[in-house]
């Protein structure tokens, strides 16, 4: 796709972006905290992905829906899920967003359009697809994202939704973000090809491959993609390359991976980029940039605090909603 | 008026449901444009159109998958695959997705979702067409499974699915598919979770569920005859399971077979057994007893099959072996 000047988004909605990227990062980065202070068993942290999540986000409008991964807390974030409650739900509180029945791979909130989280890789996408024909029987113009990573485009449900996808032009954005590591194997391990987006004509709809690490460009790619989903006409796979800094999971001691690779993307990170652009911009005032730094500092240490000092869950908890009423 | 049969009773149920509520949609291999890979999806294309009658690839995960998703959104898909022995192909979508959601929403989402599929032996298609594989997925807690035996609950307990909020799936025996049988006028209803006597007796119980019914049934006859009056409990829903039921036939007879064509390690049977264990053993005045499929897969051979199954003579040598 064309790119387009980066000073042609408004500085409103360049700094809405920088400002859910950053919650986005401080959240991660508070949550990696407790997993050292033994508060947190473990989990995914998508620090260095938070472009793709805010780029495609930000182009959705209420009442679209997403499905997320086992690396999503960005993706929900960005969909507007309460910081507070979903640090809670990460420490297993009963203020916690699902109760602390979740956890931290499993988030659902489907009053900001969050369908789930997902802790089976690639186990969103075939369900993405039935959210999707939901939204084109009910025909109000929905859309529906299936966030996923380079390592779910192997498993064989990815292939058999696009298919599905393709054939009934779906209102569906596959957003595929390749960060370059499917839990411990690298990419050029475990995809055959260099693009996973090139895989999108074989299902009859577009493919693109966007810099995942440059919010503005996601932002404008998934732009696209929603104007084509919602004009009926079909599925778009936007994706993203990035790349995932830290582990698999916290604690993973990473021996596997290529430092000279891994300092290569840190140079490349993305809130640092934006920040850099931001700066540049001699339409965007600089104190507005501090004012987003310290709201967002501020939000996350109540959401700390909130989280830390809530009580565990009913026990009652563990057996409710195993049925719907 | 002839009565109907099993499979148009099916037919008719989904005719039903999908007139009266716009969100029930179908879809599934062969379903649309053919009407079903054996009927049941007669004339739904015709009369519902094409957005909510839909053919799919042969893609039991996806199938499953949209389903789940559908069902999240505000839909109430019924999905078809085909044998049962498929659903081995979508597993994820069933345990791992459609059975956890309620839960780990905390009850902010739904799946009103119901799988039709075909389960038990039929036409010498050997060992990939023709598993009981029922157990599987009553072992999930999330799903519910329900097995109708006769025509009146194959259409009361297919509505009854499609209107319950959660994930329920609805064998169907190939077995039983001309069978005919009265069905009542109107609006008919069969309640998930709840067993049915097909037989009434005072000697012996003995539970049973799906395409073994009407060959349980013969076999009572027979054991009538031999002066064993045997009451026969259709489970009909196999999970959540009708203890009361079972128990309060047992302290009645105080003696129990169970019948399935499942093999019988880990087969319904166990269950029946372990609840009778710990729940009714001082009714027991003999063992236990389980008639089922040895520990193999089942053959093409109709011969084969025979002897692998439960007869009606095994039945009835299974019942008279605790008297």
């Amino acid at each position: 796709m064309s790119k387009q000047s980066h000073n042609s988004l408004p500085s409103d909605r360049m700094l809405e972006m920088y400002e859910s990227m950053l919650r986005i990062r401080r959240f991660e980065e508070r949550a990696v905290r407790f997993v050292t202070e033994g508060k947190l068993g473990s989990t995914h942290a998508s620090i260095g992905q938070e472009a793709t999540a805010v780029g495609i986000c930000e182009a959705l409008e209420d009442g679209d829906q997403i499905l997320s991964t086992h690396r999503g807390h960005g993706h929900c974030l960005a969909m507007g899920t309460r910081s507070d409650a979903f640090m809670a739900e990460l420490l297993g509180k009963g203020t916690g967003t699902n109760g602390g029945v979740a956890g931290s791979m499993h988030l659902v909130d489907p009053d900001v359009g969050i369908l789930g989280a997902n802790a089976i890789v690639g186990g969103n996408i075939p369900m993405a697809i039935g959210a999707a024909y939901a939204a084109q029987c009910q025909g109000k113009g929905k859309v529906v994202v299936s966030f996923f990573g380079e390592g779910a485009s192997s498993q064989g449900g990815c292939h058999e939704a696009m298919n599905i996808a393709g054939l009934w032009k779906l209102p569906i954005i596959f957003v595929c973000e390749n960060n370059m590591y499917a839990e411990h194997t690298h990419v050029s391990v475990h995809v055959a090809i260099e693009n996973v987006a090139d895989r999108a004509a074989g299902y009859g709809f577009p493919g693109v491959v966007v810099d995942g690490n440059n919010v503005e460009e996601v932002f404008q790619a998934a732009q696209v993609a929603v104007e084509r989903a919602r004009a009926g006409d079909g599925p778009t796979l936007i994706e993203c390359k990035t790349f995932r800094v830290r582990g698999h999971f916290e604690g993973d001691p990473e021996k596997y991976k290529n430092q000279e690779e891994q300092a290569a993307w840190e140079k490349k990170d993305p809130l640092a980029g934006l920040l850099k652009r931001l700066s540049s911009r001699d339409d965007i005032d600089r104190d507005k940039i501090a004012a987003i730094d310290k709201k967002i500092e501020a939000e996350i240490a109540e959401a700390a605090r909130f989280a830390d000092q809530s009580p565990v869950p009913d026990p009652d908890t563990a057996l409710r909603h195993v049925y719907a009423e | 008026m002839q009565d109907p049969k099993y499979w148009q009773v099916i037919n008719t149920a989904l005719h039903e449901e999908m007139e009266r509520d716009e969100t029930v949609t179908i879809a599934g291999e062969d379903v649309a444009s053919v009407g079903g890979p054996f009927g049941a999806s007669r004339g739904l294309l015709e009369k519902f159109g094409p957005q909510r009658v839909r053919d799919t690839p042969i893609s039991e995960l996806a199938m499953v998958g949209l389903g789940v998703g559908a069902a999240m959104a505000g839909m109430r898909p019924v999905i078809e695959i085909m044998f049962s022995d498929f659903l081995a192909l979508s597993m994820d979508q069933l345990v791992n997705q459609a059975a956890k959601v309620s839960f780990m929403s905390q009850g902010r989402l739904k799946v009103p979702l119901t799988i039709r599929t075909l389960c038990g032996s039929g036409r010498t298609t050997s060992s990939q067409h023709v598993q009981s594989l029922e157990a599987w997925t009553s072992h999930v807690p999330g799903l519910k499974v329900v097995w109708p035996a006769t025509p009146a609950d194959a259409k009361g307990l297919l509505k009854s699915a499609i209107r319950d909020n959660n994930p329920v799936i609805v064998i169907e025996s190939l077995s039983l598919w001309t069978e005919r049988g009265p069905v009542p006028e109107g609006e008919h209803l069969v309640p998930i979770g709840k067993a049915d006597i097909k037989r009434p007796g005072r000697d012996v119980t003995i539970v049973t569920a799906g395409g073994m019914v009407p060959r349980v049934l013969k076999a009572a006859e027979i054991l009538s005859g031999d002066g064993i009056d045997a009451e026969v409990i259709d489970l009909r829903t196999l999970s959540p399971i009708d203890e009361e039921t079972v128990l309060e036939s047992l302290s009645r007879t105080h003696r129990i077979a169970v019948v399935h064509e499942a093999v019988k390690h880990y087969g319904f049977g166990a269950e029946i057994a372990a609840i009778v264990a710990e729940k009714g053993i001082y009714d027991l005045e003999t063992p236990i007893k389980r008639i089922a499929a040895p520990w193999a897969p089942l053959a093409s051979a109709s011969s084969l099959a025979r002897e692998y199954l439960p007869s009606v003579d095994k039945i009835v040598q299974g019942v008279k072996s605790i008297f």
